[in-house]
């Protein structure tokens, strides 16, 4: 028998678990590993150059480009008149969620325009300068038309949804919300909106095309081979098996990078016609408009509780603005069906057309803009009733999934909040907001409960040891950042009991078994799952080489259990080192696959969630609001830990966007143009050094038999969740500002600070 | 971006020709400003002539217990000379909060004067912009103007000037060291180098076409507390919503001379006369500075999205008073 107990239950001598530094870490900072834009091919690159629409809504009346043509080195130039016959885009709703990720996106096809900076021209040329330098040259007259662009202003008209992203149900009803409230001695009833945002990855979306024939390779920035695989043969036309996409590395996806944008299909169709393999990148200020974002908010948070603070009814109403010509609804309210108990429950999700691009999926759909409003409502809810918010969520903690009514796989909310408290020294938090002063600085305490439900994808991978024991582990999965080369090596090593430096882990490449990708938190799960499978099926095609092979010290032994550890095979008393077996057994290697299903019974049966929670101090400016982090503290109960490492950068990543969500990301759209304005990295402000302190992060050491194999949970997103409403509450603690339009600038809570008159007296 | 000529100057005459013999040449510094903007095509200069090599990058003293700081000298250069941290620590200030690191050892002290205003609407060609393209209209006024003047604005152009150091000059009263294309040299006030809007936004300084920043002269070191202060959405690496540069010298318990100026308002680093004058001989107290902050914002405007900007502005201002006129 082989030693097939569960990865969860393996014990101490293990590789899993264990804080290692990234495998692939030496190339990254040597400059050794290949990004996108950085692979060469064979025969002279061309380089193209996008030029965007000028206005949101309309039509080209007229494009010239005959000075562009001229400029010595362009190559070609493709516009709506003589780009390749793609098909057609087809309508707002995909029939299925699948649809979306593979459905065609054909660019330059028709004379529309359908949002600013939208694709109108195409130059090609044998330098990206030259290219650029002729779109410039490139003069388009527009037939302009009335686009809507703001969403307050077209709230009348919003829809409802057949489902949310990831086939969520569109609203959700339990018991009589409206009755409740209506009845209740304690109501929130609160307003907040949440902003455009971007998630501007480092490396900005880039394609090289190389065309063999009829069949195409694609090096690209891409989180999800297959997703690229089949949204390029669709637009294309061309079968799947002619598409190859190459992504080794890839520089920052946070979801903008599930599908392929402009860059992806422009190279492909200029290389065909060009017979020339061409490269393409997006400049930042063209991701802003090209590549995903994520939709501005209104959200409606109604909760109402009886004077002890147990929840009656909690409401949570979302309506986004969302693209007239492709519909993206993010799953707002979804994780509120899980989060709290009340008898009577609400959510619902509206939409209103704007003439934008499509939203996309950006780091935590749902969660992130959904729990910073909900978070906070819960902390009105708190102060409004004179309770410690911690006490108030302990107190509505469910004790099976309040709207699916199934258990929850494993739980730890209150542990995460209660361990929190204690690191923290919550005890100090001063309840009444804006007593605590130190010179000019007013000083609070937030917190805020996270939470984000565990998935797995269907994914396979091969694993193959050659004659002299080294591993090779190839799988379709992306390290987006994130230290899956990391993680699947140590998985693969801890299978196999060797050195993990003895596993080569190879992604990134469509020829390779196909995964779910990197995406929803799942990737960990998904290929790490089906990398373990895939050692356990090698390991046992070993056993039986062993046994069979006339030359194996193993051979005919039956019955005793066998054993790999410490890089070599063991059993009834005897061990071999597993390179000298191999070289005995199976000089030519061995190879086996591995697979893991979608989500199946174990998800049907039970909740399955990860959680936190997030403590934070702020320190806000008396004179000009200016808030700055102090101290930021999360505790997460996700599952296994993989890697303390690498999970902890996901974590602090997370809180990060939090401290960028609270403060300061905004993509603002001009409301008459329709066009994102601060659409560079100098006016879109993410948190720099200086605005992220003091940062820790607590795991709760658990392993979830439920989610996978290896008892591990998602957690690429988690820290997003809720991080942002811990600030927003902190700032409430220190000024007694209630801030419902994120992000809170300074502006913002400017208006709720003392005067100054008291300045020359005070410190 | 399109195709320009380029020119490496060795000597201030080699660079003087270079712009003399078109009209459309740009000196290029650091090009942390000019090359974002080429690559933009807001700026299309047909050569360019790069000034790098020229022997400007001392610091030196007048001999009048001034410095003259060479237009060469880098941002970081200049913000770790042991000279200007001890005498001019507001100067010192402005330039570390500006940019980023990387920016500020690129960043040169002419080409830091001569930026260009950050207006979002200005950056992008699709939209009107009286300062990019004369008489096109401004879409900042109706916009988004968050970031935007509330001093000294016109109806054709709101936009600000977006330089730190510059206001920390300013309450210096540098002088602006120049040499015209036919090689004749002039002196400028700090304040008289840049220009309001007016009706001609695009006129952006006192500059004529080819004439080149040399130096900035520092007058003698201030007496006096000194103090830089940024206000800005995230702690480092955003341009200034408002700042504010003082320099407050205290007779024992009265303010002997107050000088302060403030970014990110206006046009040009913004100085307030009638408040400085007020100061002078007063006693320091919360009434003293709030009605010097409110003589600076007399005239006051807001847009709209920028209103904020106007408390903002005399809360910063009283703060910063506060703090440099400590007694003692
Ligand atoms: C992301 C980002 C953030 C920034 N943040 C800040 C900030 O917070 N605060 C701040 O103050 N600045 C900030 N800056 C602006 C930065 O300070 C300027 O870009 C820099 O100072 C310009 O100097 P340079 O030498 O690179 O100029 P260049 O780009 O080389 O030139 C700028 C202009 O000056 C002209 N010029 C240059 N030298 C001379 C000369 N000697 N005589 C005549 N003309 C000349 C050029 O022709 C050009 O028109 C930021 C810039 C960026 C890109
Ligand atoms: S404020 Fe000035 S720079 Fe901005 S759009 Fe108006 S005219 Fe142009």
């Amino acid at each position: 028998m082989t030693n097939s107990t569960p990865a969860f239950a393996d014990g101490g001598k293990t590789h899993i678990g264990q804080p290692m530094d990234r495998v692939d870490g030496a190339s990254k900072v040597t400059g050794r590993a290949i990004y996108a834009y950085e692979h060469q091919a064979e025969g002279h690159i061309a380089y193209g150059y996008i030029l965007g629409a000028g206005i949101a809504r309309g039509r080209i009346a007229a494009i010239d480009t005959a000075y562009a043509e001229k400029v010595p080195g362009v190559l070609h130039i493709m516009t709506h008149k003589n780009a390749p016959t793609q098909p057609a885009f087809g309508p707002a709703v995909t029939p299925t969620v699948r649809d979306v990720f593979t459905r065609a996106r054909p660019m330059l096809s028709t004379d529309e325009i359908r949002y600013f900076d939208e694709p109108v021209a195409l130059v090609v040329a044998e330098t990206f300068e030259t290219a650029r330098g002729a779109a410039g040259l490139i003069s388009v007259e527009y037939a302009s038309e009335q686009g809507a662009y703001d969403l307050r202003g077209h709230l009348a008209s919003a829809y409802a949804p057949q489902r949310t992203n990831a086939g969520f149900e569109t609203d959700s009803l339990v018991g009589d919300f409206e009755a409740a409230f209506a009845a209740s001695p304690v109501k929130v009833d609160a307003i907040y909106t949440t902003p455009y945002a971007h998630h501007n990855p480092m490396e900005p979306h880039a394609t090289l095309a190389v065309w063999s024939g009829d069949a195409v390779t694609i090096y690209t920035s891409a989180q999800t081979l297959a997703n690229f695989r089949a949204g390029m043969a669709s637009t294309l036309q061309i079968p799947a098996e002619k598409v190859r996409i190459v992504s080794p590395f890839v520089g920052g996806g946070f979801g903008s990078k599930l599908i392929v944008h402009p860059d992806t299909v422009l190279a492909a169709l200029a290389a065909r016609e060009l017979q020339r393999p061409v490269k393409i990148a997006l400049t930042r200020q063209q991701m802003f408009a090209n590549a995903g974002h994520r939709a501005k908010m209104i959200q409606s948070v109604r909760l109402s509780a009886d004077r002890e603070g147990r929840l009656t009814g909690i409401a949570h109403d979302v309506c986004s603005a969302t693209s007239r010509f492709e519909e993206f609804c993010e799953q707002t309210a979804v994780f509120g069906r899980s989060l709290y108990a009340a008898p009577n429950r609400m959510t619902r999700h509206r939409l209103v057309k704007v003439d934008t691009n499509r939203g996309e999926w950006m780091r935590s759909p749902g969660e992130a803009p959904g729990m910073l409003a909900f978070e906070c409502a819960m902390d009105e809810l708190a102060a409004q009733i004179g309770m410690d918010p911690i006490e108030l969520r302990i107190r509505n903690e469910p004790a099976i999934d309040p709207e699916r009514n199934i258990p929850f796989s494993t739980r730890n909310l209150v542990e995460c909040m209660q361990e929190g408290a204690r690191r923290f020294g919550w005890e100090k938090r001063q309840a009444r907001p804006g007593s605590v002063r130190e010179g000019r600085t007013l000083v609070g305490l937030g917190m805020a409960a996270a939470i984000r439900p565990n998935y797995i994808g269907a994914s396979e991978a091969r694993v193959r040891i050659d004659g002299r024991g080294k591993v090779t582990v190839q799988l379709d999965m992306t390290d987006i950042g994130t230290g899956t080369y990391t993680i699947l090596a140590q998985i693969a090593a801890s299978s196999l009991g060797l050195p993990v430096a003895a596993i080569d882990v190879q992604l990134g490449d469509s020829n390779f078994p196909r995964t779910a990708g990197s995406g929803g938190s799942w990737g960990a799960a998904s290929a790490g799952s089906a990398v373990h499978n895939a050692c356990e099926s090698l390991k046992q095609k070993i056993v039986a080489s062993a046994r069979e092979a006339v030359a194996s010290p193993f051979y005919g032994l039956s019955n005793n259990r066998i054993d790999f550890v410490n890089a070599a095979i063991r059993a009834g008393g005897r061990s071999v080192r597993l390179a000298d077996l191999m070289a005995l057994v199976a000089p030519h290697g061995l190879d086996a696959q591995g697979a893991v299903e979608a989500a199946g019974d174990n998800y049907r049966n039970y909740s399955q969630h990860s959680y936190g929670a997030h403590f934070v101090e702020v320190a806000v400016d008396m004179d000009t609001a200016e808030t700055r982090i102090r101290r930021m503290l999360s505790v997460i109960g996700a599952g296994r830990i993989l890697n303390p490492k690498t999970a902890r950068s996901q974590i602090i990543g997370g809180m990060i966007w939090g401290i960028g969500a609270a403060l300061m990301e905004e993509s603002v759209l001009d409301a008459r143009h329709g066009h994102f304005l601060n659409h560079d990295l100098a006016e879109y402000h993410v948190p720099v050094s200086a605005d992220v302190p003091d940062l820790n992060v607590i795991f709760l050491g658990e392993a979830d038999p439920n989610a996978n194999v290896l008892g591990s949970k998602g957690i690429g997103e988690l820290g997003v969740c809720g991080a942002g409403a811990a600030i927003a509450n902190a700032i409430f603690n220190a000024t007694g500002a209630r801030i419902r339009a994120f992000p809170v600038t300074l502006d913002k809570i400017l208006p709720a600070l003392p005067v100054h008159a008291s300045l020359a007296d005070g410190s | 971006m399109k195709p320009f000529t380029y020119q490496r100057a060795l000597d201030a005459g080699d660079a003087l020709a270079g712009v003399a013999a078109g009209r459309n040449a740009k000196f290029i510094s650091g090009g942390t400003n000019l090359l974002d903007l080429m690559k933009l095509e807001i700026e299309q200069p047909a050569h360019l002539v790069d000034i790098n090599r020229l022997p400007l990058d001392r610091i030196e003293d007048t001999g009048q217990g001034g410095l003259r700081i060479g237009a060469q000298v880098r941002n970081s250069t200049l913000a770790a000379d042991p000279r200007i941290r001890s005498g001019y620590q507001v100067l010192a200030q402005a330039l570390l909060s500006g940019a980023s690191g990387q920016i500020r050892n690129k960043a040169s002290t002419g080409g830091n004067l001569l930026q260009r205003t950050r207006c979002y609407y200005f950056y992008d060609r699709n939209m009107p912009c009286n300062k990019r393209e004369p008489g096109s209209g401004c879409a900042a006024l109706g916009g988004f103007n968050r970031m935007h003047a509330i001093l000294g604005s016109s109806n054709a152009c709101i936009a600000v000037h977006p330089s730190d150091m510059a206001v920390a000059m300013s309450v210096l009263d540098a002088t602006v060291e120049t040499t015209d294309i036919d090689g004749t040299a002039r002196q400028i006030h700090i304040g008289d180098l840049h220009r309001l809007p007016g009706s001609t936004p695009h006129i952006e300084t006192d500059l004529r076409y080819g004439e080149m920043i040399t130096a900035v002269v520092l007058p003698p070191a201030k007496q006096g507390r000194q103090l830089y202060r940024k206000v800005r959405d995230r702690a480092s690496y955003a341009f200034a919503l408002v700042s504010v540069a003082a320099v407050v010298d205290m007779a024992g318990d009265t303010i002997a001379a107050a000088r302060f100026a403030l970014g990110g308002v206006a046009a040009k680093p913004w100085r307030s006369p009638e408040a400085e004058a007020f100061l002078q001989g007063k006693k320091p107290s919360a009434q003293v500075f709030e009605k010097a902050a409110d003589a600076a914002l007399a005239n006051a405007l807001g847009r709209g999205g920028n209103d904020f900007k106007i408390p903002l502005a005399k809360r910063t201002i009283q703060q910063v008073l506060a703090a440099v006129s400590q007694r003692g």
